[in-house]
């Protein structure tokens, strides 16, 4: 294969890859948030305490973290289905792909919570703050370089989920390198896609970090 | 301002009960400033927090400036909690916010508008001698700025009673100072009422109009500070003035408030014929007043005469036996 056809290639992989990647993390992020936020509220000795329902969240977001992503990837093609009328496509790809990150998020999003003060909490409680105010103004406010943290490490995580969401025709920078680099013995395009591959996940990194650092003020 | 009767917290865990609070009456008049003395472990900490039923007492009542804390829930809770504040050992500030911030927040919950917030909040900071750091970030702050915060934040809603969590302990001694200084000061210009748990017998000597001494969940001793100090076997006073053991016939302990400036001693040697050895003293300033503790051995044949005249003087006198 040519450079000049190779570029294309790339670019078009790329596309997909972040347009996989960037949806997921968007339902990752919202989710992942929620749920984070519902199992620190219904914790024993929390705001919300529901010991039961803290122990199904928990369950489900164990199964979910337990799955390998090629398995779960397969195992909820019904829902994939359903969700999207198919089970093949970038789109399609993004729901495996969040459905895999959310339950993810969520428990960095727990550990991120757990490490805002406690004091600071019942200081607020002290002066008669509501709960979604301690959730919204305490509790996520006060976390919120460490839930940039782990969404930055979740992302990067979905950009490798992604390259095996290309396995199953979601296309992306995975999908490249296997027909094209790996299946054709094409060491060039191989590494060519790795590369793409890195750049991205530096700039993401580099990007979280920076903003993880801008929002700390400890 | 706090009446609380027959207060009892018992923590239940799986395999004992914890009773933290044992059966507390207390009783905090308007514009006091009120001491619980007690180690860490005393349960001191736990009936703070039943004032503002950040913690809620297994039985009993507590009712501040003649609300029931023990009967609300919910919004009315919250409401309440509103009109207290609370300063923490820790000073619990948001490290998200600035200085301003964090004084502002208490001012966002009670809902005031955001125009009247910036000029309370100048106000506040300028009480507390901040006025150049409204812009900072706590982890700028030394210990004392963060509690000078602490008490900005805790008076923005222009509380009547103000609880102070140990909020000198995490400070050195000169620090301490000025904060408990900043206390009194509130106290004296706002008429705050404020009721402080401590491990510090200095805290208790320099700002307290009244204190309690606690033990295993008991209140053991309390009253005015001065009360107590005359209070024949009163453990406040032993703590305050750790003096020398000592055992055995003659060996008596006085006690004077206000009197420090009269040459007891001499006047007793000289009338009575009796010799005075003193063991051990100190004079100390306690709630503004000079307050005298002497251990001495007296002997001699008039030594009961001698002992009824310092009783005529109005001192507090102990002999051991």
């Amino acid at each position: 294969m040519t450079g000049t056809e190779l570029w294309p290639l790339l670019s078009e992989g790329l596309a997909e890859t972040l347009l996989m990647v960037g949806w997921s993390a968007l339902f990752t992020l919202v989710f992942g948030l929620a749920i984070g936020v519902l199992l620190v509220l219904t914790e024993r000795g929390g705001l919300l305490p529901a010991p039961g329902l803290h122990a199904v969240l928990g369950a489900v977001v164990n199964i979910g973290r337990s799955l390998p992503f090629v398995i779960l990837m397969v195992a909820i093609i019904p829902f994939t289905r359903l969700v999207t009328g198919t089970s093949i496509g970038t789109t399609a790809a993004i729901v495996p792909l969040s459905v895999g990150a959310i339950p993810f998020y969520a428990r960095l999003v727990e550990t991120a919570l757990h490490e805002v003060d406690r004091g600071v909490v019942e200081a607020a409680q002290a002066m008669g703050a509501t709960r979604l105010t301690i959730v919204a103004k305490v509790l996520l406010t006060e976390a919120l370089p460490s839930l940039v943290a782990g969404l930055t490490v979740t992302i990067v995580t979905l950009v490798s989920y992604s390259a095996m969401a290309g396995t199953i025709g979601g296309g992306g920078l995975g999908d490249v390198a296997i027909r094209f680099g790996y299946q054709s013995f094409d060491t060039r395009v191989m590494v060519a896609t790795v590369v793409v591959l890195v750049v991205v996940v530096q700039l993401l990194q580099m990007l979280g970090d920076f903003l993880a650092r801008r929002l700390s003020h400890r | 301002m706090i009446t609380a009767s027959g207060l009892r917290k018992v923590y239940r865990t799986r395999r004992r009960e914890v009773v933290a609070v044992d059966g507390v009456d207390l009783d905090v008049g308007d514009g006091e400033v009120f001491g619980v003395l007690g180690r860490s472990g005393a349960g001191k900490s736990t009936l703070l927090r039943c004032v503002n039923l950040l913690e809620r007492p297994t039985s009993g009542t507590v009712t501040v400036d003649g609300e029931e804390m023990t009967r609300l829930r919910g919004d009315g809770l919250r409401r309440a909690r509103r009109r207290i504040g609370m300063i923490h050992q820790h000073f619990a500030l948001l490290s998200a916010r600035t200085v301003a911030g964090n004084v502002a927040f208490p001012l966002e919950i009670a809902g005031m508008p955001a125009a009247k917030r910036r000029t309370r909040v100048a106000e506040l900071l300028d009480l507390v001698g901040l006025d150049g750091l409204a812009r900072a970030h706590s982890a700028q702050l030394s210990g004392g700025q963060k509690q000078r915060v602490g008490i900005a934040r805790a008076l923005a809603a222009e509380p009547r009673l103000l609880l102070s969590d140990e909020a000198t302990s995490a400070l050195d001694p000169e620090t301490t100072a000025s904060i408990l200084d900043l206390l009194r000061r509130v106290n004296r210009e706002l008429g705050l009422t404020i009721l402080l748990i401590t491990h510090e017998m200095d805290v208790i000597k320099n700002v307290c109009d009244s204190a309690a001494i606690m033990e295993a969940g008991r209140i053991i001793e309390s009253g005015k500070l001065r009360d107590l100090l005359v209070r024949p076997g009163s453990r406040l006073a032993d703590r305050l003035f750790p003096l020398p053991e000592a055992s055995g016939p003659g060996i008596v302990t006085v006690t004077y408030v206000d009197r420090a400036d009269r040459p007891l001693m001499s006047d007793l040697t000289r009338r009575y014929d009796v010799d005075v050895n003193v063991l051990g003293g100190a004079i100390e300033t306690v709630a503004g007043a000079p307050v005298g503790r002497l251990r001495m051995r007296v002997a001699g044949a008039r030594t009961d005469e001698a002992l009824d005249h310092l009783r005529g003087e109005g001192l507090l006198v102990e002999v051991d036996r």
